[in-house]
């Protein structure tokens, strides 16, 4: 198409542009920058009267104009054209400023405008925002900030456009740092593995620089090998694109893995609760998933009041949450034990089904108080984002998800084996009778068992959270995964329902990139079908006398 | 001669049916007598749909109170009657038949599930009621007893496609969506539109996942690797609701920014963000016929209006809100024409109409129950609205059978008369006839 044509047109002229200007500062004599900078001042009225159009094409028009000028005030500009703090008087005549915490600036003069007039702020779109990433790449080729360097040349890289050579050779020819070298060199072999013209020697050279990188885009790049190359050079660069291949596939292996354990330690988190409530007290807890939801809704309003009143606080939201969320569900499992469950002992169907009912009336209780949409809880900044490990990557907060969830486990196994009440537990659940005889308030110890399972059910959905919706049908979803999980892994055992988790999420994870979401969790329900028909007690079965009916 | 009689026997069916259709309405006489104009609301306020039907329901009820201070209809007040259909499609049957039947309502407004909507359809007809449905579905239906004010897949997916393709320079596709009949069958409409541009099998991946699904990792990661072969790739996102959060999460996670891999959706509005930290998400796509932001007098009004009326000065609003908005005043006016609001006389009278929409311009009712709407592109920004970088000049038709399927590209659908059809297949000259 003509726009296509038009566009690659567009970005390729700008980038040399910008190269091109960016081989002139780094030449050019201060005196000299000087003695032109008023004519300069002049130039960029052009770029900012469009600037002030409000109009993408312009805006990507007047971007290329901008580093073509030379003007030292094109970079500021640019920085807040990509800050949103760019902006334009909306009343005739149109005209440039950018926003300060303090008030506007002109951005010829740099001085503070009064009055400050209405504004708008100049819009940006994903091609403006490409134009932007262009210039701030190519400017920062010639930074005094190695880091900025390296990024400049993955940039250049990334786009593989031969116009640039000129300008990366220049760069090159006067880099000093090794780091920064290398990655001008590897970005300079991208570029020529593409070009016509290059001798059969030279294109092998750089097909074996970018293999050595042996990553996703090093495997774009190879696939650009034109078809006119000699024989030998796409002999090696189909070499070069097999190994990498496999390369990566041993670590798709290593990728699916990590993405199991990380589905396992969600369910985990989510059945814990219902192991001691299900598995320990032999309660069909069909509120646990609302008892999740709870912890998620509390952690939303500690962010709420944090918002308010403490800023400062974000990142330590989550960590005041849990606690509250832990005493709050427990609370309200408590409450439900005593007024609801505690006469329905032995009566596994009407447990059933009074507490089915129970969670829909926490649902809609939930959906009247809260409304019925989603409530936004932010990720605080130690959880976002990610980190290549070799060719996989890992994201913080699955990675922190896994670590907590760990935590939660060895927790509550230490509760159960080491403190008196953990002990009293165990106690009443292998043989209420006798425990009773030794002078344990069974009914204490069962609502505070319930409890227990429902505290965690709260810190696990503090965790859920961060990964999922806050809204009244979150606990909906954990659900069936929950009972799956528990009597997977065997009934009364928490190993059980680690181990259980843990292989859940890992063979769900195997089978998605072959079968499919969809089909895989149906193959993963078969296989437990037929698991549980071999070993209807799950993976660890209790041994000796069991929990009473 | 077989065909001959066949449609006689249709057209002399439709006859005996619209003569006891009209004997119901004089019956009913007595009703309208009374002093309102009862309206149905069926829109679930509970279970998995109220996230997003809850809004509609306040929407009939602004609009309801809006016309009443105007005069009502008729010189009558309007009345709502609402229901809670429970987010349980059978449920949905039943309680569009309680307000036909019981309720005696003149018109509902409600359904947003396909599946909710096909389960209340035989109750429409055999009570020949009006029900105005306003969320962008998959097309391939033409009801007489239905007006559909949302888009079909040629208001919003295909204008989507092609800015995509024009303005971004997609060359790879990654069609992803949950998996029921509104993603597959517009997913199957663009692969054929897709393939007949010129993209080719290998640079579409399809990708479906259950309803809620929550952990995104090797989805995105695949997405993320599809995207890396050289040419620019894009997402047409089908992705129902509930499960776009953590999908949105996780492309903020794994680091795919819009500027990389643009994700275009077709669900999510400015409901649905109100759920997430945009932050992460500036850039990526949304294709509807209404945005909050669209910045005309008649939106800024109505905005204004509906926060008062709801008490909340951060209430967004959205696509299907602005559909529930130009259905119920299409029912006005068609009221009003026909002097009546019996069923026949405003199906009748319908097709024409025409009422101001909120993005500035005017919607009509057209014969195949569909109506004329602006394709508006929108980019995500930091504070959970769309900033409109494309709109389509014009007003597009809808196009009820999808002229890229196998199966609909002969059918038109036409309710006047005398043709009085809703999938009519022009090769056959029958109407029923579904497609070769």
């Amino acid at each position: 198409m003509n726009s296509r044509a038009r566009l690659r047109g567009s970005g390729r002229a700008l980038l040399v542009a910008l190269l091109a200007f960016c081989a002139m500062l780094s030449g050019s004599l201060a005196g000299s920058l000087a003695l032109s900078r008023a004519a300069q001042a002049q130039d960029i009225s052009a770029p900012l009267a469009q600037l002030a159009n409000d109009n993408y094409a312009d805006t990507e028009a007047a971007l290329g104009a901008l580093a073509l000028s030379g003007s030292p005030a094109a970079a500021q500009i640019v920085a807040a054209l990509a800050d949103g703090k760019l902006v334009y008087s909306s009343t005739a005549p149109r005209q440039i400023f950018i926003r300060t915490d303090t008030g506007l600036i002109d951005p010829l003069t740099m001085q503070a405008v009064a009055p400050a007039p209405a504004v708008k702020p100049v819009r940006v779109n994903n091609r403006v925002r490409r134009a932007i990433e262009a210039a701030n790449g190519a400017l920062s080729l010639v930074s005094p900030d190695p880091a900025k360097r390296i990024d400049a040349a993955i940039a250049v890289a990334r786009s593989r456009d031969e116009a640039a050579l000129p300008a990366l050779d220049t760069a090159l020819a006067k880099e000093s740092n090794p780091k920064v070298k290398t990655a001008l060199v590897l970005a300079r072999a991208s570029i020529l593995i593409a070009k016509e013209g290059i001798t059969p020697a030279e294109r092998i050279a750089a097909v074996q620089l970018v293999a050595a990188e042996g990553n996703q885009e090093a495997l774009a790049i190879l696939r650009g090998v034109p078809d006119s190359a000699a024989p030998e050079v796409k002999q090696a660069a189909t070499d070069a694109i097999a190994g990498i291949e496999r390369n990566l596939a041993t670590w798709a292996i290593a990728q699916n893995i990590w993405y199991g354990v990380s589905l396992g330690s969600v369910l985990l988190l989510a059945a814990i609760g219902l192991a001691i409530t299900f598995g320990v007290m032999g309660v069909i807890n069909m509120a646990h998933g609302e008892m999740v939801m709870l912890g998620a809704y509390t952690t939303f309003v500690v962010q709420e009041v944090i918002r308010q009143n403490y800023p400062g606080l974000f990142d330590w939201s989550l960590i005041i949450a849990i606690p509250l969320a832990f005493l709050f569900t427990g609370l309200i499992g408590v409450l439900i034990e005593r007024t609801v469950i505690r006469f329905l002992y032995g009566r596994a169907l009407e447990t059933l089904l009074a507490t089915w009912g129970i969670s829909l009336i926490l649902q809609q209780a939930i959906r009247t108080i809260f409304g019925p949409t989603n409530r936004e809880v932010g990720a605080p900044s130690w959880m976002s984002g990610s980190f290549e490990l070799g060719h996989m990557s890992v994201t913080y907060g699955r990675l922190w998800i896994i670590v907590f969830a760990l935590i939660v486990f060895i927790a509550l196994l230490t509760v159960l084996r080491v403190t008196r009440i953990g002990l009293e537990m165990r106690a009443v659940t292998q043989n209420r009778r006798m425990a009773a005889a030794m002078g344990i308030r069974t009914n204490w110890v069962d609502a505070m068992t319930f409890g227990l399972g429902s505290g965690i059910a709260g810190i696990a959905g503090v965790a859920l959270s961060q990964i999922d919706n806050v809204s009244p049908n979150l606990g909906q979803s954990y659900i069936i995964d929950s009972f799956l999980v528990v009597v997977f892994g065997g009934v009364g055992n928490l190993w059980g329902t680690l181990v259980g988790a843990m292989s859940l999420g890992i063979a769900n994870k195997m089978l998605e990139p072959y079968a499919g979401a969809v089909l895989g969790k149906i193959a993963l329900l078969v296989i437990v079908i037929l698991f549980i028909q071999k070993r209807p007690r799950g993976l660890f079965a209790l041994k000796g006398r069991s929990i009473e009916a | 001669m077989l065909n001959l009689f066949s449609q006689a026997r249709r057209v002399a069916g439709r006859a005996a049916f619209g003569a006891a259709a009209l004997a119901l309405a004089g019956a009913g006489v007595p009703a309208h007598a009374q002093e309102t104009i009862k309206v149905g609301v069926l829109h679930s306020l509970s279970g998995t749909m109220a996230i997003s039907e809850t809004t509609l329901k306040d929407t009939v009820l602004f609009m309801v109170q809006e016309q009443n201070a105007k005069g009502g209809v008729l010189g009558k007040k309007l009345e709502a009657v609402v229901v809670d259909p429970a987010s349980n499609w059978p449920l949905f049957a039943e309680k569009a038949r309680e307000l036909l039947s019981k309720d005696k309502v003149a018109v509902v407004f409600g359904c947003w599930t396909s599946v909710s909507r096909k389960s209340v359809l035989p109750v429409f007809k055999e009570l020949n009621g009006l029900l105005f449905y306003p969320v962008q579905y998959e097309g391939e239906e033409s009801e007489r007893n239905v007006f559909y004010t949302g888009a079909a897949p040629n208001q919003q997916a295909i204008p989507a496609v092609d800015y995509l393709m024009e303005n971004e320079d997609v060359q790879r596709w990654v069609l992803a969506g949950t998996d029921y009949v509104y993603p597959r069958t517009t997913n199957k409409i663009l692969e054929a539109y897709l393939k007949s541009k010129g993209v080719k099998a290998e640079d579409i991946m399809i990708n479906y996942t259950p309803f809620g699904h929550s952990d995104w990792q090797t989805i995105v990661a695949d997405i993320k690797k599809f995207g890396s072969a050289g040419k620019k790739t894009a997402v047409v996102s089908t992705i129902n609701g509930d499960a776009n959060v953590p999908f949105y999460k996780e492309l903020g996670n794994q680091g795919i920014k819009a500027t990389d891999i643009p994700v275009v959706a077709f669900s999510v509005g400015e409901e649905e963000l109100a759920g997430i930290d945009t932050k992460p998400l500036v850039g990526h796509l949304a294709a509807w016929n209404y945005f909050q932001s669209v910045d005309v007098p008649e939106n800024k009004d109505f905005i204004k209006k509906w926060q008062a009326y709801t008490k909340n000065d951060k209430r967004v609003t959205n696509d299907p809100m602005e559909a529930t908005v130009i259905g119920f005043n299409m029912w006005v006016k068609a009221v009003e024409k026909a002097g009546t609001t019996d069923p026949d006389a405003v199906i009748d009278s319908i097709i024409g109409v025409s009422v101001p929409n909120l993005s500035g311009g005017y919607s009509a009712m057209m014969p195949n129950h569909h109506i004329t709407k602006p394709v508006l592109i929108g980019e995500i920004k930091d504070d959970g609205q769309f900033d409109i970088v494309e709109q389509t000049p014009g007003l597009i038709v809808a196009e009820e059978w999808s002229p890229h399927l196998e199966g609909s590209k002969d059918l038109i659908a036409d309710w006047r008369k005398p043709l009085n059809c809703g999938n009519f297949n022009v090769k056959t000259g029958k109407c029923g006839g579904a497609g070769q």
